[in-house]
């Protein structure tokens, strides 16, 4: 069996580093906004989850093509990594999106189009993995899984461009203005600091975590051909 | 089955086509018109379910108006699911799918042939369940623009519906899965039928209909196109 790669130990031992820099900074660094108070500071993680997670979910439907074209198991696993990981921390920004909201727009939760779409798409990957497991043969469940992800993928925004047919109430922080939109806000120069480290610190985490699941993957495979040898 | 007549070389790939493609919606048909097992379970299911909202909901004369489109779609979903199952289910269960699969056509052929046959049944259930919906609740829901919505609505659901079916009773828990494997990718379908049929109802100009509408259009589009591009990944053996 193959040792653990050192540059992924030292990406381990960094996610930590920067996840502990990027708590700092968004606890104590940044300013408190003057309406909302602390509980704004939930936004940075809040970001950061979200984008790393949606850059998977993108990936995921990369890899969908790539295995389709190619029948490759290798994208397989990668698919199969980066939807979990995704689906972990798009359910972080959804619990972190609902603890501001509370407060903000004093409701846990509203049928919001970013909220609706979030909500559609961790069920659309839930149903992906409840499809992986009712099926035995690995090359079956790799194609099953890799047209379902594209499905899924390309379901999820145009569900979003739907419901954004109703109004919104979501903050549109970075570009675009909603006249509408609650709990916007404008940020500082050292919430911006914030901000962007958190979107670095997790887009490190997401890379360690997801290389750290792609390996689990390789395992995995090598000690089911080890089970098939031995049952021979 | 029907037999399937080796393609002639001299013929026109496109007749061979579209011949392949009638035969299995004929076939379907044929089938469900000589056991009925599909249509009438569909038929009565999408019946109590009517039954069931007009409890839940107390659809008095006020709420009427604004949730009936909002029913009809969602008794068209349920009823939907329950002849997608059955119709795969049939293919596999009696080994028919590998014959479908040794006849030499496009695999896509069969594909559109079952979208066509399953877009028949939910067609055929409508059109039984409108005029019955109309008259418990005397509303008029014979409006041209309405059963343009609704064709459209059950085009987008049958062509995702046939391709991820054909998925689901391939799998060990194959007759849970189809509804959490469909549900949540044809909310688009949902979500713009309902405000569409809610618009016509409703009589609201045709501007305010257009968006849902031409979203539906997309919808279709995309997914039939997606569906055809890889429903060959799907019934592989």
């Amino acid at each position: 069996m193959q040792s653990k790669p050192l540059t992924l130990t030292i990406l381990d031992v960094l996610s930590i580093i920067v996840l502990g820099i990027s708590t700092y900074l968004a606890l104590f660094f940044a300013p408190t906004e003057r309406v909302m108070g602390d509980v704004q500071r939930v936004f940075y993680f809040h970001i950061g989850t979200a984008w790393t997670a949606l850059m998977g979910f993108i990936l995921a439907a990369v890899f969908s093509v790539a295995y389709l074209v190619t029948k490759n198991l290798k994208w397989d696993r990668y698919q199969v990594a980066a939807i979990e990981v995704s689906l972990v921390f798009f359910f972080l920004t959804i619990v972190l999106g609902t603890i501001w909201a509370r407060p903000v727009w004093n409701t846990w939760w509203t049928w919001d189009p970013r909220l609706t779409t979030a909500a559609i798409t961790e069920l659309i990957y839930i149903a992906y993995f409840m499809l992986r497991q009712g099926i035995d043969d690995p090359e079956r469940r790799a194609r099953f899984g890799a047209v379902y992800a594209l499905i899924g993928g390309l379901s999820a925004p145009i569900t979003f461009f739907a419901i954004r047919l109703f109004r919104t109430i979501h903050p549109v922080v970075i570009g675009g203005a909603n006249a509408e939109a609650q709990g916007g806000f404008a940020m500082t120069a050292d919430m911006r600091v914030a901000f962007f480290f958190a979107l670095f610190a997790f887009t490190i985490i997401f890379i360690d975590l997801y290389w750290n699941r792609i390996r689990l993957g390789e395992l995995q495979d090598q000690v089911e051909q080890l089970k098939l040898k031995v049952t021979m | 089955m029907n037999k399937t007549e080796p393609r002639p070389t001299s013929q026109p790939l496109q007749g061979s086509f579209v011949k392949a493609v009638s035969a299995v919606v004929w076939k379907d048909l044929q089938a469900e018109f000589r056991s009925r097992e599909l249509f009438s379970a569909m038929l009565v299911f999408s019946l109590l379910i009517i039954l069931i909202f007009n409890f839940a909901l107390e659809l008095d004369i006020k709420t009427r108006q604004s949730v009936t489109s909002g029913v009809l779609w969602a008794t068209f979903a349920f009823a939907g699911t329950l002849g997608l199952n059955r119709s795969m289910a049939i293919e596999k269960d009696r080994g028919c799918m590998d014959g479908l699969l040794l006849a030499p056509v496009d695999r896509s052929a069969i594909y559109f042939g079952k979208v066509i046959s399953n877009l028949t049944f939910m067609l055929i259930v409508e059109v039984i369940v409108l005029p019955v919906y109309s008259v418990l609740y005397s509303i008029n829901l014979f409006q041209p623009g309405l059963l343009l919505v609704i064709l459209l609505g059950s085009i987008g659901y049958a062509g995702v519906g046939t391709l991820l079916s054909a998925m689901s009773v391939q799998t060990r828990t194959r007759d849970i899965l189809l509804p959490i494997l469909l549900f949540p990718v044809v909310i688009p379908v949902i979500l713009s039928a309902v405000k569409a049929s809610g618009g016509y109802l409703e009589g609201l100009p045709f501007e305010e209909i257009l968006s849902p509408l031409s979203l539906l259009i997309a919808y279709d589009l995309i997914f039939i196109a997606v569906a055809f591009m890889v429903f060959d990944n799907v019934v592989e053996e």
